[in-house]
């Protein structure tokens, strides 16, 4: 099984080489194909791991491949952890990004990056590879690396646009921030368990969470929260929580298959995957599960508010997306954390159903992606029409679609939950699923229904997406609607997850939830008693009668509620926050510094100053240099009747 | 009276330091320069003699032949390279010659 494990990663890997450096001389038809070729082993041989895990159930597999160093006692390794949580994150990963393969040979076929791009992607799936697979916090914190490392090239993808430029540069500097509390978690981790390997650090997190350690002096920190918060403000910047979120939206500066793979399915769910990989040790500090479900739920909800005002397509789903991040991370926080990844693996398909099926629109309207110029597109669009309302649908929970049993299961695990903040959360996510609704609707009726609003000329050049473009829909349509079905009594309720996820006695979420399941049908019809379905149903209702039945009733209230308006338009004024205080402290302390230090210190007093002292001194000793011969001979003779007299008086 | 030691290392001193009054204070004419060096060469003789006649030892005479040799020499090369000096410059000045002048 091992060459199997190794050849997962590395079959991506090697067509991404091949098409990033060979691109021009194989051609484009050739660097899709091995690209995809590439992916589709990795995908198959993925199937093959998971059929071997959990139908033969195979034992977990956890060693290393290769050791790197070992240094002062810490070995550096390579290594593979192959449980039921990483097959199926391995599963999810490679199908999407097989998916997207596929769709970019339609999407991107006029770029003139092509390979480029085929090269980017393929890179990207190894990575989320080795992260998924990692057995040791060295090879994750590569993943996450190579992760970001891609998802800022390929935001900044059309480098030749000024925003295109400015939302990696901001995607990279934000994620930095993340990407510095992951790295003390991790030292942190390292210092007080000596080991990197998971299983050696999750046998001491009870010696950790006895510990304590002084940060400041006079104060005392449980080390488990210190490590829990630090490793989550990791998973904060990959995933996009407030206040490290505001990356998210500006992504979607590049390509639309990126946005689906990278910054919707995979990629973004990285923190969602981290922080249930260490449920062992996040299961021992209250705190950090605490500080978890409030993060999340602020972004679960208040991030769906912003995606009301949006007119941009792909920044509705943006936004939507961050809501649906939020609401697995409150999942992690009341220790549902089978539930979170349920999630995660839901949202994967109809996100990027929903991400790609935007961009079918966007090409079809020849890249306009302001859905007041649409409308009216079900007749031009028959099949992007049918597999995004399956989307919305699963989005918005619709009883029996996926989303539904992954959405409906965190409520009510949240509903259950005893950690300091579930009750806030509660509502926070409860209120989400009507605003989740609306705006998921919202922007399905402005695009598909009502009044055609595009000019004449896009109008006559409409026309449904190439099969290329659309069979990939199709075949995330699918799982949008039934994988929910098939497998949440598998993965929610059974014991999928008993020997990857440690949920300790006193956090009852989970239990309480197995609790009121009885069965797929018993669940649907559960959540009719709760007040989820009728908040969805509500929220799909004042859409359409806003949206279809009174156009004029939205600019009215656009106008009632100016100051409300403009503060969703802002996003709560953290881009005008980050750019005034963070970005423009930091420009200034630059400036200071060049002008201060730079210019003033360095290049003023050391260097030129050196140099006009020589220069003052040199025209000091000119004087003396007469240039007359016996000015010289003088000073000669008078030197050696001093010395002479020097020597005999002394 | 007769004639001690010292009259002669202060007649040789008094040349000493008229040739360095020549050297120093002359500031037109390099032949004069040249002869102000042969004047102090002579008094450095006039001293080898006088301290070999008096301390009954050759060796200093001796030395005077070598140094009016180099004497000999050095005016030539001096006299030479005044002429080339002449002709570049058309001037033979001490205060003209100021290329070293900072």
């Amino acid at each position: 099984m091992e060459a199997i494990y190794l050849a997962i990663p590395l079959a991506s890997l090697v067509g991404a080489i091949i098409a990033g450096l060979f691109g021009k001389q194989i051609g484009r038809a050739s660097a899709h194909w091995v690209t995809s070729l590439g992916v589709a082993t990795s995908f198959v041989l993925s199937l093959v791991v998971l059929k071997d895990v959990v139908m033969d159930g195979a034992a977990i597999y956890n060693a290393s491949v290769y050791t790197w160093m070992v240094s002062d006692g810490i070995t550096f390794e390579v290594g593979f952890l192959i449980d039921k949580l990483t097959v199926l994150m391995m599963t999810v990963v490679t199908g999407v990004s097989l998916m997207v393969h596929i769709y970019t040979i339609g999407y991107m076929e006029e770029d003139p990056g092509y390979q480029r791009f085929f090269s980017y992607i393929s890179l990207f799936t190894f990575s989320m590879l080795m992260l998924v697979m990692s057995n040791n916090f060295m090879q994750l914190f590569f993943g996450w690396e190579a992760v970001g490392l891609v998802s800022y090239l390929l935001i900044g993808f059309w480098y030749k646009k000024e925003t295109a430029i400015f939302a990696n540069m901001k995607a990279f500097l934000v994620n930095r921030v993340g990407d510095f509390g992951f790295l003390l978690g991790i030292a942190c981790v390292l210092m007080y368990t000596g080991s990197l390997d998971y299983y050696e650090v999750f046998g001491q997190a009870g010696k950790m969470s006895s510990a304590t350690m002084e940060i400041f002096s006079g104060t005392e920190w449980s080390v488990i929260t210190v490590a829990c918060i630090l490793l989550f403000i990791g998973a904060m910047g990959k995933s996009a929580q407030v206040p490290l979120h505001v990356w998210l939206p500006d992504s979607m500066e590049g390509p639309t298959p990126i946005s689906a793979l990278i910054h919707a399915a995979t990629m973004v769910t990285a923190g969602i995957f981290m922080v249930a990989r260490m449920s062992p040790l996040f299961e021992l500090s209250e705190v950090a599960l605490s500080f978890v479900i409030i993060i999340g739920s602020i972004t679960a909800f208040f991030m769906g508010l912003i995606g009301i005002i949006q007119n941009d397509i792909k920044r509705v789903v943006a936004y939507s997306t961050l809501s649906q991040l939020g609401y697995m991370t409150v999942a992690l926080g009341a220790s549902a954390y089978s539930a979170a990844i349920f999630h995660l693996m839901t949202h994967a398909f109809f996100k990027a159903l929903l991400f790609l099926a935007a961009g079918a629109v966007i090409i079809a309207m020849h890249h306009e992606q302001d859905i007041r110029k649409m409308g009216g597109l079900k007749k031009y669009l028959p099949i992007t029409y049918w597999v995004s309302l399956i989307g919305s649908l699963s989005l918005i929970g619709f009883p029996g679609s996926s989303g539904y049993f992954s959405k409906d299961a965190i409520i009510v695990a949240v509903q259950h939950s005893t950690i300091p903040g579930a009750t806030f959360a509660y509502w926070m996510v409860l209120l989400g699923v009507f605003v989740t609704a609306f705006y998921s609707f919202r922007m399905f009726f402005l695009v598909f229904h009502g009044e055609e609003r595009m000019d004449e000329h896009t109008r006559s050049h409409l026309h449904e997406v190439k099969p290329v473009v659309w069979v990939p829909l199709v075949l995330l349509a699918i799982p949008s609607a039934i994988i929910g079905w098939l497998t949440v009594d598998t993965i929610v309720f059974g014991d999928y997850f008993d020997q990857s996820i440690l949920v300790l006695r006193e956090h009852g979420a989970m239990a309480a939830l197995k609790s009121v399941y009885h069965g797929e049908l018993g669940f649907v019809l559960h959540g009719f008693s709760g007040p989820a379905v009728y908040l969805a149903a509500a929220g799909v209702g004042a859409a359409y009668w806003i949206y279809m039945k009174n156009p004029s009733f939205a600019d009215t209230a656009k106008s009632k509620m100016e100051p409300l308006y403009r503060l969703l338009d802002e996003k709560y004024y953290f881009d005008r926050f980050n750019q005034l205080v963070f970005a423009g402290g930091s420009r200034a302390t630059g400036t200071l510094l060049w002008r201060i230090g730079d210019a003033m210190v360095i290049d003023g007093l050391i260097v030129n100053g050196s140099a006009r002292l020589v220069g003052w001194f040199s025209g000091v000793v000119r004087v003396v240099q007469t240039g007359y011969l016996n000015h010289y001979a003088f000073t000669m003779i008078a030197g050696l009747i001093l010395l002479l007299g020097w020597a005999l008086m002394g | 009276m007769a004639i001690a030691l010292n009259h002669y290392l202060v007649l040789a001193a008094i040349l000493f330091s008229i040739s360095i009054a020549g050297i120093i204070i002359n500031r037109k004419n390099i032949i004069i320069l040249l002869m102000s060096i042969e004047l102090m060469l002579l008094a450095v003789n006039l001293n080898f003699i006088a301290f070999s006649h008096f301390l009954n030892d050759l060796a200093g005479q001796v030395f005077v032949f070598f140094i009016l040799t180099v004497a000999a020499a050095e005016a030539a090369i001096g006299l030479a390279i005044l002429v080339v000096l002449f002709r570049n410059k058309q001037s033979i000045n001490v205060a003209d010659i100021t290329e070293m002048k900072g």
